[in-house]
């Protein structure tokens, strides 16, 4: 009877709403399962990318989300309610925004790896950079990440402590240099890569991936260097709270530290005693006195592994 | 408008369910896309948003580069554009159909990869900017290359809305005027422009509604900064993180300007119509 009464516009609408319910129940039942989604900063991309293949070894039915973007895209996303179980930034600051924003407990917060900036050139140079210094000369384009980014932070800062040195103007002579704010680092890889800039500040992490060959390195020098600092932690209101922090102690591993190395980044073996996670902005470490290495050293002494 | 009776007795509908439905269904999709833009404007106007603003000289700035560009933009398609529009209105030659494909094309292709597209043809290494980068010309980053993203993107607007309003003009027309001595260029300004003039007005602001939004070819294309090349909706995706009120202002501005646009080039567009049928 009722089957009789309805049209046959109605029909398939009907049969359409009750498979997506039959979905949606499925779907709720399937929450059972482990699924894991991690907020990440953009320069974290290839580490996090090997870490969820070697964590998926172990743990077979689980599966893992990566969502990466710029560490203040995703702290406001977070604050806007996004939901993730995990999130680690590329600086303390958008750590302290979804801190103090209540979504995650300032205990639970570590440091967990430690990098370095780093400037590029096209592998042909066609500015003809020599160092830092170079980036001051006229007629040159210069990509950098867009303010706000965590990066953005350490090369301004950067440059500033250059000023003492290469004279007042330095800092401000490169600004004029500037030809494009990129939204994350991996642009600023990609810009310089792909030649349509001369140079660009990017992390020691981001030059260790495929885009080294058509890439000149130069390292910084350590007494003007800044040390950036990758605290992670779990949502407050994660529903797989045990699996997150499974992940997290992974991430602390000592196969995670050895991921970390390979990928250009300094594992913070020694540094974690050191630098308590809630520390303020990242310390410029004073080593001038430490000789200078090619662009794999990090600032502080790297974790004695293997 | 009522609905067809439907008299077979079998699958006799109910009207009134059939309805019920119908407008349900109508006004969930009504909703879904309205809500959005409402709470935008309504959050902007609740927040006060304009009030909040650190600096204006940002939103200035972008908003000058987006209308100098936009302006570009609109006169390089009706100069290009004509032509062209007409050509296909008029004329038919092997391989049409595939040109008019190829011109529509930045309509629906993701706009991110139109930006890829211009930069491995114009960026410095490109196949044509590696030539003009020897001549000293680099396009990327400047406000050149905003132009070049939104005329690629937007242009087609124009250009379709052009033909339609060529096609519009009936051949007898223009081949009275013909025997009457008009040729060319004369007959093109005294009796094709003064017929067809609604239907480029009505492209034409769409097509700088368009540009006026391009967003990924941009970015991609011309990068982005404060003055230069950034204009209103790089700004939105620039700031939202560190200053929403700003990118709501400058969202609640554009969306705005949008809606007039649409609206007059609707009643252009309509115009034209009454005039041509």
């Amino acid at each position: 009877m009722v089957s009789e009464t309805l049209s046959r516009l109605q029909r398939p609408v009907l049969l359409l709403l009750s498979l997506l319910v039959v979905l949606g129940a499925a779907r709720a039942q399937d929450d059972g399962a482990q699924e894991l989604t991690i907020y990440a900063a953009t320069s974290l991309t290839d580490v996090f990318e090997d870490m969820r293949a070697a964590f998926l070894e172990v743990h077979e039915t689980v599966e893992i989300h990566l969502n990466f973007a710029s560490s203040s895209t995703l702290a406001a996303q977070l604050l806007q309610g996004a939901p993730a179980d995990i999130f680690a930034s590329a600086n303390e600051l958008q750590m302290q925004n979804v801190v103090e924003g209540d979504r995650i407990d300032a205990e639970a917060v570590r440091v967990f790896a430690h990098n370095q900036l780093l400037l590029i050139a096209p592998a042909d140079n066609p500015a003809e950079i020599a160092d830092i210094a170079s980036l001051a000369e006229e007629a040159l384009l210069l990509v950098l990440a867009a303010p706000g980014t965590p990066i953005r932070a350490y090369t301004d800062a950067m440059f500033l402590s250059h000023n003492e040195e290469l004279g007042e103007g330095f800092s401000e002579g490169v600004m004029r240099n500037l030809a494009s704010e990129e939204s994350n680092v991996r642009q600023v890889v990609a810009r310089v890569a792909l030649g349509e800039a001369d140079a660009g500040i990017v992390y020691q992490s981001d030059a260790a991936g495929a885009a080294q060959r058509k890439l000149l390195l130069f390292p910084i020098a350590q007494r003007h260097n800044q040390l950036a600092s990758y605290p992670i932690g779990p949502l407050k209101d994660s529903a797989r709270m045990r699996l997150a922090e499974q992940f997290i102690d992974f991430v602390f591993s000592a196969e995670s530290r050895d991921i970390l190395a390979d990928n250009g980044f300094c594992p913070p073996a020694i540094l974690e005693a050191d630098l308590p996670s809630d520390a303020a902005p990242a310390p410029t470490v004073e080593a001038a006195d430490a000789p200078e290495r090619e662009s794999y050293a990090c600032l502080a002494p790297p974790s004695p592994s293997g | 408008m009522r609905p067809k009776e439907n008299h077979t007795p079998a699958l006799r509908p109910r009207p009134q369910a059939d309805r019920l439905l119908i407008f349900g269904v109508s006004a969930f999709a009504f909703l879904l896309l309205a809500t959005p833009i409402l709470v935008l404007i309504g959050s902007g106007l609740h927040s006060r948003a304009w009030e909040g603003l650190p600096d204006s000289s940002t939103i200035l700035a972008a908003a000058l580069l987006s209308f100098a560009s936009t302006l570009a933009v609109v006169c390089l398609a009706a100069a290009l554009g004509t032509p062209l529009a007409y050509v296909l209105s008029r004329y038919e030659f092997r391989g049409k159909r595939f040109i008019s494909l190829f011109i529509e094309l930045p309509i629906v292709m993701p706009p991110a990869v139109a930006g890829l597209a211009l930069l491995l043809t114009f960026g410095r290494r490109g196949a044509v900017g590696a030539l003009l980068a020897e001549a000293g010309i680099i396009i990327p980053f400047s406000i050149l290359a905003v132009i070049i993203a939104q005329f690629f993107i937007s242009a087609p607007f124009y250009i379709r809305s052009a033909q339609v309003g060529f096609s519009g003009i009936s051949p007898e027309i223009e081949d009275a005027a013909r025997v009457d001595g008009a040729f060319g260029w004369l007959m093109f300004w005294y009796i094709t422009l003064p017929i067809a003039w609604r239907a480029l007005v009505s492209g034409m602001i769409l097509t700088w509604a368009r540009a006026l939004g391009e967003f990924g070819a941009t970015i991609l294309f011309a990068g982005n900064l404060q003055g230069k090349t950034q204009t209103m909706p790089l700004l939105v995706y620039s700031i939202f993180e560190r200053d929403i009120n700003a990118a709501i202002w400058t969202g609640v501005i554009l969306i705005v300007l949008a809606l007039c646009a649409l609206f007059m080039s609707q009643w252009f567009a309509r115009a034209q119509d009454r005039l041509t049928h």
